[in-house]
This record gives C-alpha cells, structure tokens and sequence, in this order.
C-alpha cells in the first residue's frame, strides 16, 4: 500500500507501472500490445467513427488516463463527471486543511486576548518570542534526529534479513509482524513501556537483587526507548520495500567481480537503499517533531517536546497566537526536511510509493 | 543475525503481551503475578465513563472511515481523469494531509473552527426567529471532520495505487461491447477496487479508533476512547487500564489483520 506519495521524477502513465521493468523479456509479452495504443484491428483508435454503435457519427473517445471510460461523451460531460468525483475530497481538503493553515498564520501575527485566545493585530512579536521556548525546541530537535538514526540502526539489518535472507516462504508473516504494531494504538504501546520502566516494574525488580531506587521513567534514555518502539515499522517498511526491489543479478556481479560481501554490501546494496534509509528518516523525524504521547508520557514533566508546548499553550494557558507562531515555525521545519530528503532521495534513485500495510 | 532479528521481534511484542497478561492479574501488582482473574475487565466495563467514551469512540472512526471510504474513492476515479497539473496539486495536499504532524493538524482545525464559529454564532442568533438560536461548537463533528482528513488521504492513496495496478483491456473490451461507463464501473471496476477500499476503509477506522492527539485539540467538551485512556494512565497505572489496554489491541488487530488479508488478496489476484 503506497502511503507515503513523491512526486515521480519523470511523469509516466499511471496504468503501466512497473510492467516493462519487472518483465524479465526485453520484448512485450503478447496480448501487451493492445495496450500501447495501437490500433488494433478490433478496437477503433481514439477519434476514429464507429458504424453502428450507439455513438454512432460521434467522437469516439479512449481515454488512456481515465478509468471509467466515457465513450462518445462531449469533453463537457467528461470533466463535469469528473468535477463531480473529485468536489468533495477538494471541498474537504480545502476547508480542513487550507483554510486551518491559513487560519493558523493569521493567529500566527496576532495577539493574546486579555482572557486567553486571540485578538487581532500584526505583530512578529510571537515569532519574536520563540527563544522562551528554546527548551523544547532543544529538546526536538537533538531527540527526534537521535531516535530517528537508533530506529534506523535496528530497523536496517531487520529490513535487510525481510528482503534478503529470510525464507520467501515465511516472509508475509514476519512483514505482517512488523507492520501489525505501527497500526495498533500508540497510546496502549506506550503505556506498555510506562508500565516496565515504573517504580513496580523493572525497578522493582532490580530493587529484589539490590540495585535500590534505581529510576527509568522520565529520562531521555526512556524517552528515546520509547521513540525507538514506537516508530521502528515505520523505519522498516521503506528500507524493506527499497531492499526487496534490488535487482538480485547486481550482487552476483559484484561478487563475481571479486568484490568480498562486505564491499558488495557498501558499494552496491546500502547506495540502492538509500531512497528508503531517506524515506524511512526523513518520516520518522517529522512525526517525532510533533510527537506529544512519548515525552508526555515517557519523560514525566522533564523530557518535553515542542508537542508538549503546544498542548500547554493551547489548552493550558491559552495563548493561541504563540501556539500558532510554535505551530508554523514547526511546520516549516518539516517542509525543509522533506525537501531536503526528496533532493537526495531522487539523486539516488526514483522512489515513489512506500508499502506500508 | 538471526538472534538480532529475534530480539527485535521480541522487543516490539514482549511489552505488548506483558500489558497483556497483566490485564489478568488477581492482584494489582505490575512485576508479580498473584493469580488469574478476569476482574478487572468486569470493573472496566462496568465503568459507565468508559463504555460511553467507547461508543463515542466507535461512532466517530465509522462515521469518518466511511465518508472517507465513499469520498476517496470517488476522489481517486477522479484524479486519474485530471490534467497532469491538477492531478499533481490533490497529490500534494493528500501527501501533505498525511505527512503534517497530527498535531499540527488538530491545532489548525481547533483554530480556524473557533474562528469560523465566532462569526457564525453572532450570525445565527441576529437571524434565528426563536428565542434559542443554535449553537456550533467543537464536538463530534469537528473530530470527524479531521480524522476524516487524514482517512481521506489514505484512501485515496490505497485506491489509487490498486486502479494503477489494474489492466485497462477489460475496461475497454467492456466499452467494446456498449456498456455504458456506469454499468462498465459497476460490473468490472468496482469488483476489483473494492477489496482496496474496505482495506481502506479498515485502516482509516484504526486509525480514527486509535487517534489521541487530533481528538484532544478538537474534541471540546466530548470524550473518545484514547482520551479516557490518557486521562487514566495520568492518574495512575492500574490493572483497569490494562484490560481497556488489551480490548483496545484485540480490536485494532482484528481491523489490521482484515485490512492486510484483503490486501493481499489483491496482490496475489494482479500477480504481483
């Protein structure tokens, strides 16, 4: 399942994805050409007349790009079907997402109403004030990029042994496997680690051999432990994904080349999986910037993220407009890091889609 | 290797089924297991706050997951027929409704709805001709409506990549043969997109099911699920939330575990 869209390096028919790439024949299996687009004896090409069909003395129109085909349909019909398809998702996306964002930005250059909320004004005064919040800011973005790169650490040589090593026979199921906890709730699998570090969990256990009032919860280390857990399937998936598209033959060259395993490994393997590893970061980094359950959580009052400052000034102390200010600067945060993994991501290779379930 | 990989294993389920088991426990000790009892589960669905906030819950993510099902997909049989430009500008807010942090997402709507809202409510009361002029405030609907932003997008994004997938001969031979387009999408499209869109469907039911951070900036006074949950664990950790903890991962692994066969499916059925 394609979560993750990057836009295509060069623009390719939607319907013919991967079909002459995967086909190991350098010529088109039969039945293939119709296809093309070629007329074909039992097919009329596209602006062809076509004798006795209900469109008859029509345009007959084949629409290559489209699913439901609208033959003899007048272009006008076509795009108002069309229209119609996409109005609520566009509706929807416009007044959920747009017109909040701009919202937001308004909020941004405003200011707090005496009784919390917001008062309108033009000032750069919020964005002025962002240093207060250095903290968090600190916080984020040293943990987010730490916990990111442990995720990767362990999540490599998983995806490596998923698409590589493992048995094709068993290997549906141990994906699943990886996959199943990124859908189930992060609040329980977080609670799950609140519950080992605690004063009755692993402490308690240590205090039975010992080690007396030794404490887990609410540290970076429990913090990054956390992230780690957390977010470890997602890490998987693009690298795994990269990994299993690599053309098996490239190794056998290098090895037959000469080149031992480990050279084949850093010289051909790791460089084709650099789109995923690239994905795979640049995902997890931006939703641990606004993660707000595992240093909430997991580092008590003393481990706080920028989310943890949202959700004080919003619900809080109420002063939306430097929420919005903290807001929008993370925002742009994340546009930087996603731009910047997409240049380097396309400079390796071409990856669109990422298999998450 | 291998024993790297089975730790990992081991470490992305061992503190699942520790929650687990705990859930079971006589006692409420979280390192000693004193006995088996399923008394906690009792407590906790005796507990009339929760089992309201589990159906708040429930009604929420169908609500959402199945405009977002009915929509997506009607936005993704559409996007294949739009101008490489438009086609390109839907992507990017889908991959931006996804990729944004869902706190951001659920600070954004809670703006703009109070925004909006403080015009609006003057407007109705000058105009209502009653002595009780309604009232919108952030509740179930503006939930619904941003989880269904983000389920939208998934939706899309699923439905999408199986028509991408899909041959475009038996579309044609059906035209071919005058079908009109509406009986050709309901006898040879439809069948074959519709495993995506339940897939879908599930996915963005889990995803509204297990949604803490959006619902907490925008669910007002209204309480869901995660809320509850997150409201408890701040008061203390006790074997109650351990069994909510365990009912809350039973179901969300019923809804994945469908989602994933109905999935595959597809691709075993399109040869991949």
């Amino acid at each position: 399942m394609p979560l993750i869209p990057l836009p295509r390096p060069s623009p390719r028919s939607y319907g013919e994805k991967g079909q002459a790439a995967s086909s190991p024949l350098p010529i088109a299996p039969v039945g293939q050409g119709n296809r093309t687009g070629a007329a074909s004896p039992l097919r009329p090409a596209s602006g062809e007349k076509v004798a006795g069909r209900p469109d008859e003395g029509r345009k007959f129109e084949i629409d290559f790009n489209g699913f439901i085909l609208m033959p003899a349909a007048t272009n006008t019909k076509r795009n108002l079907v069309t229209a119609a398809l996409v109005a609520p998702a566009a509706a929807w996306l416009m007044i959920f997402l747009v017109l909040p964002f701009i919202a937001m930005l308004v909020f941004a250059f405003g200011e707090r109403a005496p009784e919390g909320g917001y008062q309108a004004a033009f000032t750069f005064a919020q964005f002025a004030r962002l240093p207060t919040r250095a903290a968090a800011f600190w916080n984020t973005m040293v943990l987010a990029p730490v916990g990111a790169l442990l995720c990767l650490l362990v999540a490599y040589p998983v995806a490596y042994y998923l698409a590589v090593k493992a048995d094709p026979r068993y290997r549906l199921i141990l994906v699943s496997l990886v996959v199943v906890p990124f859908w189930t709730s992060l609040l329980v699998r977080t609670y799950a680690w609140m519950y080992i570090l605690g004063s009755r969990g692993i402490p308690n256990l240590l205090s039975m051999i010992g080690f007396e009032d030794v404490r887990l919860l609410n540290t970076p280390g429990a913090v990054l432990l956390g992230i780690v857990y957390g977010y470890l399937p997602l890490m998987i998936m693009p690298i795994y994904v990269s990994l299993e598209k690599l053309d098996r033959r490239l190794l056998e060259a290098s090895a037959d080349l000469g080149a031992r395993p480990v050279s084949t490994f850093f010289g051909v393997t790791l460089p084709l999986s650099l789109p995923g590893v690239m994905t795979g970061v640049a995902l997890v980094t931006i939703l641990l910037l606004g993660e707000y359950l595992i240093p909430q959580l997991l580092g008590g009052g003393k481990v706080f993220f920028i989310g943890n400052a949202l959700v004080d000034l919003f619900l809080q102390s109420r002063n939306w407009p430097f929420g919005s200010a903290i807001a929008v600067t993370l925002v742009a945060v994340v546009v930087v890091i996603l731009m910047v993994a997409m240049r380097i991501a396309f400079r390796v290779a071409g990856t669109r889609q990422v298999d998450l379930v | 290797m291998r024993a790297f990989i089975s730790s990992v294993y081991l470490f992305l389920y061992a503190p699942i089924a520790l929650v687990v088991l705990f859930s079971f426990n006589a006692g409420r000790s979280a390192s000693e297991f004193t006995g088996f009892s399923t008394a906690w589960y009792g407590k906790a669905l005796g507990n009339t706050f929760l089992v309201s906030a589990l159906q708040n819950s429930l009604m929420i993510a169908f609500t959402s997951a199945t405009l977002a099902a009915v929509f997506g997909t009607m936005a993704a049989l559409g996007m294949e027929r739009l101008a490489p430009r438009n086609r390109a500008i839907f992507d990017a807010l889908f991959a931006a409704a996804i990729v944004v942090p869902g706190v951001v997402i659920g600070i954004a709507t809670l703006v703009a709805l109070v925004a909006v809202f403080s015009f609006v409510n003057p407007a109705l009361s000058a105009i209502w001709p009653g002595d009780q002029p309604p009232q919108l405030g952030l509740g179930y609907g503006s939930i619904i409506a941003a989880h269904g932003l983000f389920s939208m997008a998934l939706v899309t994004m699923i439905v999408k990549a199986r028509i991408a997938s899909l041959g475009r001969d038996i579309v044609e031979a059906s035209s071919d043969l005058y079908a009109t387009p509406l009986t050709t999408f309901r006898l040879i499209v439809l069948p074959q997109i519709l495993p995506s869109i339940l897939a879908g469907f599930l996915l963005a039911f889990t995803f509204s099911f297990d949604d803490f951070i959006i619902a907490f900036f925008v669910a007002g006074s209204k309480t869901t699920l995660p809320i509850y949950v997150f409201a408890s664990i701040r008061r203390g950790v006790t074997p109650e939330i351990n069994a909510i903890a365990t009912l809350v991962l039973v179901a969300s692994l019923l809804l994945i575990l469908t989602a994933r066969i109905l999935m595959r499916e597809k691709k075993t059925k399109s040869g991949e």
